[in-house]
């Protein structure tokens, strides 16, 4: 283990820089373009400069050929907290709620991300390239999210998009219930939620009044400056919501204040499908394997099918863990779906091209395709397989896990 | 049994009166599967044949005679193995433990499991037919376990295996590392929970020498004490400990005290089992491993490794592995899952199935019963529609002790294997279903 250890980061410290290099596999998931029997993809300046079959692409002579069985799209989690949950559980390492007022929309996930935490090492070795992650839905706001490749030592090495959402949570887990605090019901959420909206507007209208006249602006407010990039829609508002009257309450909340959407969790969703189609909101379903209790009781594994079926745009997520485990794996929670009526295309689609759609970032990644970046996952088999293996990932042409996970 | 339309209940019990099933009285036989044995080679195009809830042969299909009133029922191209063993699950509401002392031997399972629970019909799903049920690790000794088969029934008392002596059949959960560490009477650190601990056996061991020393002299008897005689059946091995531990010193601390107090244990979780294979195969005790999809979510499992299976099957120790749900920490209705990615991680197929079956039913003082498809043995197996370590492989049909408990082809049992509107919501009673039935 040590040994093995050691020898990852002098590998690591060796391939620091991108290499061109052409992957060769026996099956080629593009995803956006069908599967390629024995095709190639040729990672160039960190950029996938050619995919096609193996007889039909002419490679330049004497670059870097590495095998596989099968080759996808380096795998995105749409939404995750590690990075700010570490795997201790203790709290000098959970990050990612702070339970001192329940709306704090101003925390930024770049202030807390930690770039070097084991999970994001964990993760990477399934071939997750890049995950949306930041603060927990724990809190009615409970701060930032970002988009970050599973890479580097310090957040500016990994983040491209510092600001992905801000998360929002309906239902239990952000009521203080019989703690005497706010919000402890529904109602009171809705309320805090539009108040602090309206408090937004207010600001927005005195800000657009004053122009460039500096002595008429108000006070900066970093709480109202971030609701702000929500109403100008710069930024969409994550809200996690399992039951159907909480996604119902987000739709409502959206539609008064027209901004983005994207719900979360969500595992009464589909008996509210016309409604969520209706509001062409998206959703990052809750992981599938994710534990089938208390909010999530009516949880069931025929969700993504009903989500496809609506066209509601959807991926999966590993989700937020309090306990054991730590983080969950988007590859084994899409795996499950598959086995589940979506199937493998299905089960791809929703943590690669259809994830990046939905966090912004599908111009650059989430598919093999020329001129995307060079972020790719390869496997000894079928990838969902409990038994197969993750042999290698690659982000940006830079190979940065390689062996048997 | 599976649970029937509404509609066709009525007949059911106009036709069966008393009856669970009518396969415990008409033989059944299951042709043309290939049947995972267990404790032999598997056989393709195979007959399983059970009667009066036992298997009555096992065998290819030109090497069994079918009875002539035999029911058959066609598996080709499925897949027939041994209803899995589940060592260490929460299902049935027993998760917590009363919190007014870490040590509690007298404290049984038996009163405390709804045998209603949606966490049985979820293992149904997932193929488990038998179950060490338990109380949690926040204990030194959190009480005594019980060793269920996983029908549906009206009582508690229909659940259990016995004893020969008639009485339910558990173990005794213990714990160490961290879960237990809490305020007084709490322990705070290891040394004062192996201290406590010991306390408690060598009370035992006094107890017993009163109770020698008495001898049929009733009024020379010590009082009875509750945890003295839980603590007791744990010496004289009628009782396996079944104890929660991760870290690798954790690991031999339990070791340690088994071998001073000649108690049978098994491990449970054992994160770091990899660390200390040598030691633990020295010591032949076996191990009930969890498999999580990450290292950490709390101190003691921070180095988990999923290959502590292969490196006890690497020592020439396969037969000490099982593994276990731990529901709700992973989920009964994935539990095939497990073994798959202990295979996942270097484990043989054939040692990662066992420790599903016949390894784990042997941890439970249950390998003659169950564990296996051999002639004699209760009938309780699995019609898989494919290889039970893919993802993509559904559990069609469980069987446990003859009675068919789970049917996919079935709405309401499809709706605790996939979840969906009220999936969490307890078993109706038997007679009660021909209105909405479903309680909370």
């Amino acid at each position: 283990m040590q040994l093995q250890r050691m020898f990852g980061i002098v590998l690591l410290a060796s391939v620091a820089a991108a290499q061109d290099f052409v992957v060769r596999a026996e099956r080629v998931h593009t995803v956006s373009h069908g599967v390629i029997e024995n095709g190639v993809v040729y990672v160039r300046g960190g950029k996938i400069s050619a995919v096609g079959r193996a007889a039909e692409v002419v490679l330049p002579a004497g670059v870097r050929v590495l095998t596989a069985k099968v080759v996808t799209p380096g795998l995105v989690d749409a939404h995750s907290v590690v990075g700010l949950a570490g795997y201790l559980n203790q709290p000098q390492d959970q990050d990612q709620h702070d339970p001192s007022a329940p709306l704090q929309p101003e925390l930024r996930a770049i202030d807390a991300y930690n770039a070097r935490e084991r999970l994001i090492e964990w993760v990477r070795g399934f071939g997750v390239t890049t995950i949306h992650t930041g603060h927990a839905p724990s809190a009615l706001i409970s701060g930032q999210t970002l988009v970050a490749k599973t890479r580097g030592d310090t957040v500016d090495e990994a983040v491209i998009v510092p600001c992905a959402m801000i998360a929002a949570t309906l239902g239990a887990d952000s009521r203080e219930e019989g703690k005497g605090k706010s919000p402890g019901t529904a109602g009171k959420q809705l309320a805090l939620l539009r108040e602090a909206f309206l408090g937004a507007v207010e600001h927005q209208r005195k800000l657009r009044e004053a122009g460039s006249d500096a002595s008429k602006r108000p006070d900066r407010d970093l709480r109202k400056e971030a609701l702000i990039e929500v109403l100008e829609k710069r930024v969409p508002l994550l809200v996690t919501a399992q039951r159907h009257q909480d996604i119902v309450s987000a739709l409502r909340l959206a539609k008064e204040f027209d901004f983005r959407l994207v719900l979360d969790g969500a595992s009464e969703a589909y008996v509210v499908l016309d409604e969520i189609a209706a509001a062409g909101v998206p959703v990052i379903a809750h992981a599938p394997m994710a534990r089938f209790a208390s909010e999530l009781e009516n949880a069931s594994r025929a969700t993504p099918v009903k989500l496809r079926d609506a066209k509601i745009p959807f991926a999966f997520q590993s989700g937020y863990e309090g306990y054991v485990p730590k983080t969950r794996v988007v590859l084994y929670e899409a795996a499950i779906a598959a086995a589940h009526g979506l199937g493998f295309d299905g089960g791809l689609r929703a943590i690669t091209l259809d994830a990046a759609k939905i966090l912004g970032v599908d111009q650059r990644l989430g598919s093999l395709d020329v001129g995307k970046d060079g972020d790719l996952a390869l496997y000894d088999g079928d990838p969902f397989e409990y038994t197969t293996h993750c042999v290698m990932t690659v982000i940006e042409g830079v190979v940065v896990f390689e062996g048997s996970r | 049994m599976a649970r029937m339309h509404r509609a066709s209940l009525v007949l059911l019990f106009c036709a069966v009166a008393s009856n669970r099933s009518s396969a415990q009285d008409t033989p059944h036989a299951f042709v043309g599967a290939r049947l995972l044995t267990i404790s032999g080679a598997p056989i393709d195009d195979g007959v399983l044949l059970i009667h009066h809830g036992k298997i009555e042969a096992v065998g290819a299909r030109a090497s069994v005679a079918l009875p002539a009133n035999a029911v058959v029922v066609d598996v080709k191209g499925k897949v027939l193995m041994p209803g899995l063993v589940d060592t260490h699950s929460h299902v049935g509401g027993g998760w917590g433990a009363d919190e007014s002392a870490p040590i509690q031997a007298g404290v049984r399972m038996l009163d405390a499991v709804d045998c209603r629970d949606a966490g049985f019909q979820r293992a149904q799903a997932g193929g488990i037919t038998t179950i060490n049920v338990m109380s949690g690790s926040g204990h030194l000794m959190s009480g005594q376990t019980l060793y269920v088969k996983n029908r549906d029934v009206r009582s508690i008392e229909e659940l259990c295996y016995r004893f020969p002596d008639g009485s339910p059949m558990g173990g005794m959960k213990m714990a160490n590392g961290t879960n237990s560490h809490r305020d007084p009477p709490f322990p705070a650190t290891r040394g004062k929970s192996a201290a406590l601990v010991r306390e408690s056996f060598v009370a035992a061991q006094e107890y017993q020498r009163k109770l020698a020393a008495a001898g049929t002299d009733e009024s020379k008897k010590p009082a009875r004490d509750l945890a003295l005689e839980g603590l007791l059946e744990v010496l004289s091995g009628r009782r396996i400990v079944h104890h929660h531990t991760h870290r690798h010193d954790d690991v031999l601390t339990v070791l340690r005290l088994s071998k001073e107090f000649g108690f049978r244990v098994v491990l449970h979780h054992v994160s770091e089992a990899w660390k200390v294979a040598d030691e633990i195969v020295a010591a032949k005790v076996p191990c009930s491993l969890i498999v999580i999809d990450s290292p950490g979510g709390k101190l003691e499992a921070s180095d988990f490794d999923a290959r502590s299976a292969a490196e006890l099957e690497k020592r020439g120790a396969a037969d000490l592995v099982a593994f276990h749900t731990d529901d709700w920490i992973t989920d009964s209705r994935l539990f095939l899952r497990s073994a798959a990615l202990a295979v996942r991680a270097g484990v043989s197929r054939e040692t990662a199935l066992a420790g599903l079956t016949l390894n784990a039913a042997r941890m439970l003082d249950l390998g003659d019963r169950v564990g296996s498809l051999e002639r004699g043995k209760d009938a309780d197996f699995l019609v898989l529609s494919g290889d039970p370590l893919s993802v993509y492989t559904h559990v069609e049909a469980t069987w446990a002790g003859g009675e068919k408990v789970f049917d996919r082809a079935n709405e309401q049992d499809r709706l605790w294997a996939d979840g969906g509107w009220g999936a969490g919501l307890r078993r109706a009673g038997a007679l009660c279903c021909l209105g909405d039935g479903e309680d909370r």
